[in-house]
């Protein structure tokens, strides 16, 4: 690795923390990211000569925060002189910024300054999109380019977005004191909510733009693995880690070369990173130690089952499905009890599954998986007309077009075989 | 002679390392671990998780009483943090769970009070077999 890439590493790394400790002295973002980007300048130029300091972030901080101060001068100095003939800063101020300084850089506030920093990007008065964007430009530091080509959209429009957040957070006026553990509880699911969106949003969509929408899963990695950091015994923090890995493991299996959709159980499982599932079955195995179950764990664990089993044919289902029972109890939602129907089907039957998930069809009247999951199981039993219909339903609700040339596929084994010839049941 | 060489970075920066990155610099430390192995100078190699994955038994008694102890230890979650200790060896376990690992660390701990033990998965282990 030459030079740039080592400090860019290093500035990626740091910033987190460096931004959160800006944010607090400066109590405004484009003040703190102003200050931030002046003090990498700084870095790029100062540490190839002198070698890497040894705390990166506690060095952005101070110089960051010293060349805000040195361009407020500046800017003072352009103004009026005063009466008196002194020049202004001069014994006003900043001579005891260092000493300051160093009172603030107890690594007892790091925590709590990172936390606000996620906390604000995911304010609740944000919508969700607003919210991913706005951690990943502030937090994870990706540029305004690479966000609008995760989310699919042009520079321009994200640029637009990220400003509209940041005026939004402002007028939230979030308080900048130091949380006490109350208050610490709801900001930490708060922001692992986000983590995890910021996960899906990578996750889910597919097709020819998988790899650019990569950045957002390993975003999301990061910051997850960042939290757990923070809070090491949080088994749920655990769970979330746990959760992202396991799920990302499969990343390079789950598209075949043309960027169609591969199910769960017709990929190949030699494509899985074993090194990420290790990880997160370890996490998850830390977790269970707490015994204070939460949905991230228990996703993780669902997950974890899948991974464990070397043939789709080996799968748990049974214990998929008790899982699934569990995250019904926790998080009451028809979304939940749809994946729960996937493990009845395998265990029970697709009659059965058919009989849980049909109740919620005016809940989930707009969603793809829901008519996705109805149709193949109508394929399933033969009801060929019906899955056709749902196949069609689905078709229109696909958020991408590897998610609608996935469900062309069942069409087309439905049109392959004719009404009077039924395809033998695949079971 | 043995020695034990341990490795130190810097956690974050290692954990930036792309996919790419990562593979490339396995595959220099891959060449020097295979001439080393042919010149049988090569013991066990292991790179661990994160210390995310790390939970730390804290055990009880300073250390100074040689005989074994009663004294339930503590758990804690995360590394082993404290820097007024040194690390004094090591053990490699096969495991099927934390929960073994952390019955087989206590009973370690008993026989040798004071100190810690760092309880932390292994993500790459090769074997090596030139040391015997």
């Amino acid at each position: 690795m030459n030079d740039a890439g080592w400090i860019d590493l290093a500035l990626r790394s740091a910033r987190p923390r460096a931004m959160g400790a800006l944010l607090r002295y400066f109590r405004d973002l484009d003040a703190a990211e102003e200050a931030f980007q002046e003090a990498c300048l700084a870095a790029l130029k100062n540490w190839p000569e002198n070698g890497p300091p040894r705390d990166p972030a506690a060095w952005l901080i101070l110089v960051g925060r010293n060349s805000a101060i040195d361009a407020a001068r500046r800017r003072r100095k352009q103004e009026a002189l005063p009466d008196d003939g002194r020049l202004p800063g001069e014994g006003d101020g900043p001579d005891d910024a260092e000493s300051a300084l160093a009172d603030r850089l107890d690594g007892a506030h790091y925590r709590d300054d990172i936390l606000r920093l996620l906390f604000i990007c995911c304010h609740p008065d944000l919508p969700a999109t607003q919210q991913i964007a706005l951690a990943l430009r502030i937090v994870c530091g990706l540029s305004v380019k690479e966000i609008a080509r995760a989310f699919l959209v042009r520079e321009t429009a994200m640029e637009q977005r990220i400003t509209r957040a940041k005026s939004r957070v402002a007028a939230a006026d979030v308080p900048f004191e130091t949380p006490g553990g109350p208050e610490r509880a709801p900001r930490l699911a708060a922001v692992a909510a986000v983590v995890y969106l910021m996960f899906n949003e990578g996750y889910s969509a597919t097709g020819g733009d998988a790899q650019i929408r990569a950045p957002l899963c390993e975003e999301s990695i990061r910051l997850a693995r960042l939290l757990l950091h923070l809070f090491p015994d949080e088994p749920e923090m655990m769970g979330l880690l746990a959760l992202v890995l396991v799920q990302h493991a499969r990343a390079s299996a789950r598209l075949d070369d043309d960027g169609q959709i591969i199910l769960l159980e017709d990929q190949d499982r030699s494509r899985w990173n074993r090194a990420l599932i290790a990880e997160g079955m370890a996490l998850l195995d830390k977790a269970m130690r707490h015994r204070r179950p939460g949905p991230y764990q228990v996703q993780a664990a669902i997950g974890a089952i899948h991974a464990g089993a070397a043939r789709a044919q080996d799968t748990d289902w049974a214990e998929i499905d008790q899982l699934y029972a569990t995250l019904e109890r926790l998080t009451p939602s028809p979304v939940v009890t749809l994946n729960r129907a996937v493990a009845v089907s395998k265990i029970r039957g697709a009659a059965e599954a058919l009989e849980l998930i049909e109740p919620l069809a005016p809940q989930l009247d707009g969603y793809f998986h829901f008519f996705g999951l109805r149709g193949a199981l109508l394929q399933q039993l033969g009801r060929d007309a019906e899955a056709r219909v749902s196949f069609d339903r689905a078709i229109a609700l696909a958020h991408t077009p590897a998610e609608a040339a996935h469900i062309r596929m069942n069409l087309d084994r439905l049109s392959a075989a004719s009404p009077r010839r039924k395809p033998p049941r695949a079971h | 002679m043995l020695y034990a060489l341990l490795c130190y970075n810097s956690e974050e920066i290692v954990g930036s390392w792309s996919k790419q990155e990562d593979d490339e610099i396995m595959a220099r430390l891959t060449v020097i671990n295979d001439r080393l192995q042919r010149e049988g100078k090569l013991g066990p190699t292991a790179r661990l998780m994160p210390t995310t994955a790390a939970t730390t038994l804290r055990k009880a008694g300073k250390g100074r009483r040689l005989e074994a102890s009663s004294e339930p230890p503590t758990v804690l979650d995360g590394p082993y943090a404290e820097t007024k200790e040194q690390l004094l060896g090591f053990y490699l376990v096969d495991c099927k769970n934390l929960e073994e690992a952390l019955s087989i660390t206590k009973e370690l701990g008993v026989a040798n009070p004071g100190g810690a033990y760092e309880i932390r998965p292994v993500s790459l282990f090769l074997p090596g077999s030139g040391v015997t």
